[in-house]
């Protein structure tokens, strides 16, 4: 993986609380999996900032280094990796997301 | 280059030999999968880690050759 690419990786997601590492962006997704993590989001309705991997080969082969992990998306909150899609999703359904989310202050409405 | 469903299976079964495994072919092409999958190795680790050891057992193929695997992980 490149520097600046790691750095890129390594900043955005030490400046804002949730990042989602996604094909495509928040308003237009580029591909199913991104786009239902979008949903899940918005819809528990927590901000976070998108960063679309399509715009930059360096960054969408950088972040699987980066975390470890083969596909995209990639959710983080405070600087943790929490999942990818499956995870996301199963997170969402059980409650745990919302609860993640609140404990970490990141909720409005907890 | 789709993977078949059997090569997933002995894939995660050589890494995971305690392993039971359930893989549906979600949209009957051969490169949309799910796989079910319980196994000794989970106990005590986080989804992302469950994850990660059934990446690793696929050893690269996972984004690459096998496009869509989605994973259902618990310990046995």
């Amino acid at each position: 993986m490149s520097n600046a690419a790691h750095d890129f990786i390594a900043d955005t997601i030490a400046k804002n609380d949730v990042v989602l590492f996604m094909k495509g962006n928040a308003r237009m997704p580029q591909c199913g999996f991104s786009g239902t993590v979008v949903k899940i989001l918005d819809h528990v309705g927590v901000d976070f900032a998108d960063v679309n991997v399509l715009a930059d080969m360096s960054v969408r082969e950088g972040i699987k280094e980066f975390s470890n992990w083969p596909t995209i998306p990639q959710l983080y909150v405070k600087g943790e990796f929490v999942g990818g899609c499956d995870i996301i999703r199963e997170m969402f359904e059980t409650g745990e997301l919302k609860e993640f989310l609140a404990e970490k202050g990141l909720l409005q409405d907890a | 280059m789709p993977m078949p469903a059997t090569a997933i299976e002995a894939m995660i079964l050589e890494a995971m030999p305690d392993a039971t495994i359930t893989i549906e072919d979600l949209a009957g092409d051969g490169d949309h999968y799910r796989a079910i999958i319980r196994s000794s190795v989970f106990s005590g680790k986080s989804r992302v880690q469950q994850h990660q050891l059934v990446y690793a057992a696929l050893k690269g193929k996972m984004g690459g050759e096998l496009h869509a695997l989605a994973l259902d992980t618990a310990p046995k």
